[in-house]
């Protein structure tokens, strides 16, 4: 039969199913083929939070949206060109998200009346023959009947068979997109390789789906999506806690300081700790404590004994550790503390994105207790930005918050990996018996040309001293209830942290002119919908700038500047209005904010909508 | 080894604190005494602390200490043996500190076993917030936050403990320096984590707490002194023991038994142990029984910080990590 082959410069699809369907490695398998091939990309996982929600419903759905394409891609793209559907509740939830005009692909065994009514659909309502999809192109595949087929002599179990079904589907968008079944095959090899069974299965089913869509009459064209024209150099695919695990790992060994990794288990923080208890061939010492305290504490602890003591978390945990944050900046021990930001208040949205968290940051603790911030703008972005969180942290000795969320946490993209030789140098200052006075005297809180004292650890003979979270007379480290000192001490730890922005780069524009009319300021995870948003905005000959902050605390020092050169200022956020307040606070501008607090991330349609009509506004 | 230091080169500049006649500076002085006979460089030696009074301890110590925050020197510390197994470290507690805001750190770092020394200061009451009742006070305690008397039925330190298998319980006395001399090294001693529960006497919020225990006139009716290998024996003339009756303990005069007959103490027996945790009764209930002091139980059991470290070297025997070949990952491929 004849098929033929169209060009598209870029892709969104969805994949959407059960919790339980495999929609994740389905996903995630054909990013990695589309990333081996050379398309840009960028991934947006979307799941519910409970492991196995009801089966069917609309609460167990799971989706996987992934942009691919020959040009630069910056966000998962906004709306989907493909829908893939295994169930019934999995069109209904994301029908929304289709373009006009799109492709959906249903699973035709997950439409029976069961599933309708689990989806709530009204009795006798098939959306599948309603014609109420006539605007979409509709194909309809029996997955499971197929998987089914295809297995039918292989021995295995019907709910062994059944596990199989995302293959098929795998398989039939390898070859409706062109691509070779090589890197999945690869991946079921490897991830099976106990299972030979297993592997034969899902190679077949696999191949069953690539065949299907080759024989079937139903499907005529396939899409071909070039390689994208991307600088030069080895590329692999990162996602962005993955991104801050080996950032960690690169910093430990850049500072020649052994890592101490304490954390308790927290969406969507965990794999950082999956990932670095993996490292232990490095020398990583992860430590699953009994809760968050006992998480930052042993941290703290293992701080004082000369190790790059961390701790991760996501909002609720943070807030636990709260009281030792002040501990450690008290103590002046370097300390990283990574907050993985989710849906809040409380127990929130945990599987869902915000950045609401930043004020918890800055300000989350008692007394005047300031902590330098600083937060990743893509999955990426996380390895570079995490290693410059712990060369503040050990540089100043102080602890230093690292920010990433959701979003780019499980979200990926290609990523142009530096070699460990480009990566910047971090450098621990210990104390010696050389830090002694001249008549013999150790000063634990002596500063240096940074306001930072030296790290003096046990073991350092002669240099015996104790530190605590009591106010510290100046120097001596002695403890002091002076009101002259506790009024010099507090100052004494700002102007630290203030100090840093003399060791940090100074802020420069991601795009558009120093100055003008409009300027978007920008910080963390909004960098992919902004970028695009502004990108497009200039093709439309709009006049816009863009500010994309990575140092929240301290500020870097031209930003005050940056923003005098702007008639108006927009600060889209994740949250409702945090950073647009500090700027207002800081700088006195009339920043504006442009907030979204759905527990997802901005659209690029969305920012430029923002952009254009504040264009016609001023 | 030998050290070259002596009590008075652990003795700091700093002024001492606690109120005149607290039982902290017998704790401090005997502490001081102890620690230059163990043989530990000095530099090595750290004393963390949470807060409360007996957490102001490491300030008076010339080591390296922390005064942290309140309840989680246990956690701490944990991370500090977990990066640097070669210090010596010693956490200084009390009874709220330890047993109430830092009760969960307490029992997760019995059951992993760091090798650390736990000094729990129990006065049974709030001395640094200035007398509340706290998880170790009697039920009916009339302190400023209960007038009425407490409602809380009080911890029982040591049974908790070996509930969350702590490898090495024992207990002593601010007032019997010797005692609290010996079983201080025997706490040392031990490989993994000691927890000595420690009598102490707040002499402004709850004086008196334990002399029945520590008084001339009733400490040989009313305190047993354990020594593994011995028959328990007790009285102002030594004329009495416990039997065992089945898995009831019996006070017996020693008149008309033989001290085989006795039960005789064996600090490896977990049983028994737990049988000893419970001669915790009041004055006065029925089969009333002394309160024992010394070492309840010690076992050897392995280390979370060498169970850390064979993981990783047995990570590492197969080749040191390449960061390089990491970040590089499986799969890559190459934009010209």
């Amino acid at each position: 039969m004849n098929k033929t082959t169209e060009i598209k410069k870029d892709v969104t699809i969805l994949f959407a199913g059960d919790s339980g369907d495999g929609i994740q490695l389905t996903g995630t398998q054909f990013t990695n083929t589309n990333a081996l091939f050379g398309n840009d990309l960028s991934t947006f996982p979307n799941f519910p939070a409970e492991i196995r929600a009801p089966q069917g419903t609309l609460a167990g759905v799971s989706g996987f949206q992934l942009h691919f394409g020959s040009e630069q891609i910056y966000t998962p793209g906004d709306e989907c060109d493909v829908l893939v559907v295994m169930n019934a509740a999995a069109l209904k939830a994301n029908l929304k998200n289709l373009k006009a005009g799109g492709s959906i692909i249903a699973n035709t065994d997950g439409f029976d009346p069961k599933n309708l009514k689990l989806a709530k659909y009204p009795d006798g309502v098939q959306p599948l023959e309603d014609h109420s999809l006539d605007k979409f192109k509709l194909y309809t595949i029996d997955v499971t009947k197929m998987t089914k087929t295809a297995l039918a002599d292989s021995g295995l179990g019907t709910k062994e068979i059944d596990r199989t079904k995302n293959m098929f589907v795998l398989g039939f968008i390898c070859w409706m997109y062109n691509r070779s079944l090589e890197t999945s095959v690869n991946y079921v090899k490897e991830q099976f390789r106990k299972k030979p069974e297993i592997v034969e299965a899902n190679t077949k089913v696999l191949k069953a789906g690539y065949h299907f869509g080759e024989t079937s009459e139903t499907f005529t064209t396939r899409y071909q999506v070039e390689k994208a024209a991307m600088p030069p150099g080895v590329y692999r695919n990162i996602m962005g806690n993955q991104a801050t695990a080996l950032g960690l790992l690169a910093a430990s060994k850049l500072s020649g300081l052994e890592m101490f990794f304490g954390t308790y288990p927290i969406t969507p923080a965990s794999d950082i700790l999956h990932e670095l208890s993996k490292y232990k061939n490095f020398g990583v010492k992860t430590f699953q404590a009994e809760d968050e305290i006992a998480a930052i504490t042993s941290a703290i602890g293992a701080s004082f004994g000369g190790a790059l003591g961390v701790t991760s978390s996501s909002g609720p945990g943070i807030a636990l550790k709260g009281e030792a944050i002040g501990l450690a900046l008290m103590l002046e021990l370097p300390l990283l503390i990574v907050n993985v930001q989710r849906g809040g208040p409380s127990t929130g949205l945990p599987t869902k994105t915000e950045q609401a968290d930043l004020m918890q940051a800055i300000y989350g603790r008692n007394g005047e207790s300031p902590v330098p911030v600083i937060a990743a703008y893509s999955p990426s972005n996380c390895f570079d930005t995490v290693i410059e969180a712990a060369r503040l942290a050990v540089e100043f000795m102080t602890p230093v918050f690292f920010l990433s969320d959701g979003y780019i946490a499980n979200g990926a993209e290609p990523w142009r990996f530096p070699k460990e030789a480009d990566l910047p140098k971090i450098t621990p200052v210990f104390a010696t018996i050389n830090s002694k006075t001249e008549d013999g005297k150790f000063l634990p809180y002596k500063r240096n040309e940074k306001l930072s004292r030296e790290w003096a650890i046990p073991g350092t003979k002669g240099l015996e001293h104790r530190i605590g979270g009591l106010e510290k007379e100046h120097e001596t480290g002695n403890i002091s209830y002076d009101p002259a000192n506790h009024e010099f001490m507090v100052k004494m730890r700002q102007a630290k942290v203030d100090k840093i922005a003399d060791y940090i780069p100074l802020q420069k524009l991601e795009s558009g002119p120093e100055k003008g009319k409009l300027l978007i300021v920008g910080w963390g995870s909004t960098y992919g919908s902004i970028t695009a948003a502004a990108k497009q905005a200039v093709a439309e000959g709009i006049e816009v700038s863009h500010v994309h902050l990575r140092y929240l605390n301290p500020l870097p020092k031209n930003l005050g500047e940056i923003l005098s050169n702007f008639e108006r200022i927009i600060v889209p956020e994740m949250n409702n209005g945090q950073l647009v307040r500090i700027l207002r606070d800081k700088y006195l501008v009339p920043a504006e904010g442009f907030n979204k607090i759905k527990g997802e991330p901005f659209s690029t349609k969305e920012i430029l909508g923002k952009i254009r009509e504040a264009v016609l506004v001023s | 080894m030998t050290t070259t230091y002596t009590a008075k080169d652990l003795v700091t500049d700093q002024d001492v604190r606690w109120c005149p006649g607290c039982g902290d500076y017998s704790i401090l002085k005997q502490v001081q005494t102890v620690i230059p006979e163990l043989g530990i460089e000095k530099e090595k030696l750290v004393f963390i602390s949470g807060i409360g009074c007996s957490s102001r301890f490491p300030y008076y110590m010339d080591t390296f200490g922390m005064h942290s925050i309140h309840g989680r020197a246990t956690a701490i510390a944990s991370g500090l043996k977990a990066t640097r197994p070669d210090l010596s470290v010693w956490i200084v507690t009390g009874d709220g500190d330890s047993m109430s805001i830092g009760g969960n750190h307490l029992i997760h770092l019995l059951r992993r076993n760091f090798d650390v020394n736990i000094l729990l200061f129990n006065n049974e009451i709030y001395g640094l917030t200035k007398g509340q009742y706290s998880p170790t006070s009697e039920r009916g305690k009339i302190t400023k936050s209960t007038p009425m008397g407490s409602v809380d039925h009080p911890f029982n330190p040591l049974a908790l403990c070996l509930g969350a298998d702590s490898t090495f319980i024992a207990r002593t006395m601010d007032r019997d320096p010797v005692h609290l001399r010996t079983t201080l090294k025997r706490a040392h001693q031990h490989k993994g984590t000691s927890l000595l529960e420690i009598y102490q006497n707040c002499n402004v919020f709850n004086d008196g707490a334990f002399e029945l225990f520590t008084e001339k006139s009733s400490k040989p009716e009313e305190a047993l002194f354990l020594e593994h290998g011995q028959p328990l024996v007790f009285g102002i003339n030594k004329n009495k023991g416990i039997k065992l009756d089945g898995f009831k303990p019996v006070v017996v005069e020693l008149e008309g038994n033989s001290l085989n007959d006795l039960w005789i103490h064996d600090e490896s027996d977990r049983m028994k142990a737990s049988l000893l945790t419970r001669f915790f009764g009041e004055m006065g209930a029925e089969n009333h029984l002394p309160r024992p002091f010394g070492v309840f139980y010690q076992e050897n059991r392995y280390t979370y910080e060498d169970a850390m470290l064979e993981q990783l070297e047995e990570a590492t025997s197969k080749g040191i990590g390449n960061l390089d070949a990491m970040i590089q990952g499986k799969n890559t491929w190459v934009v010209e």
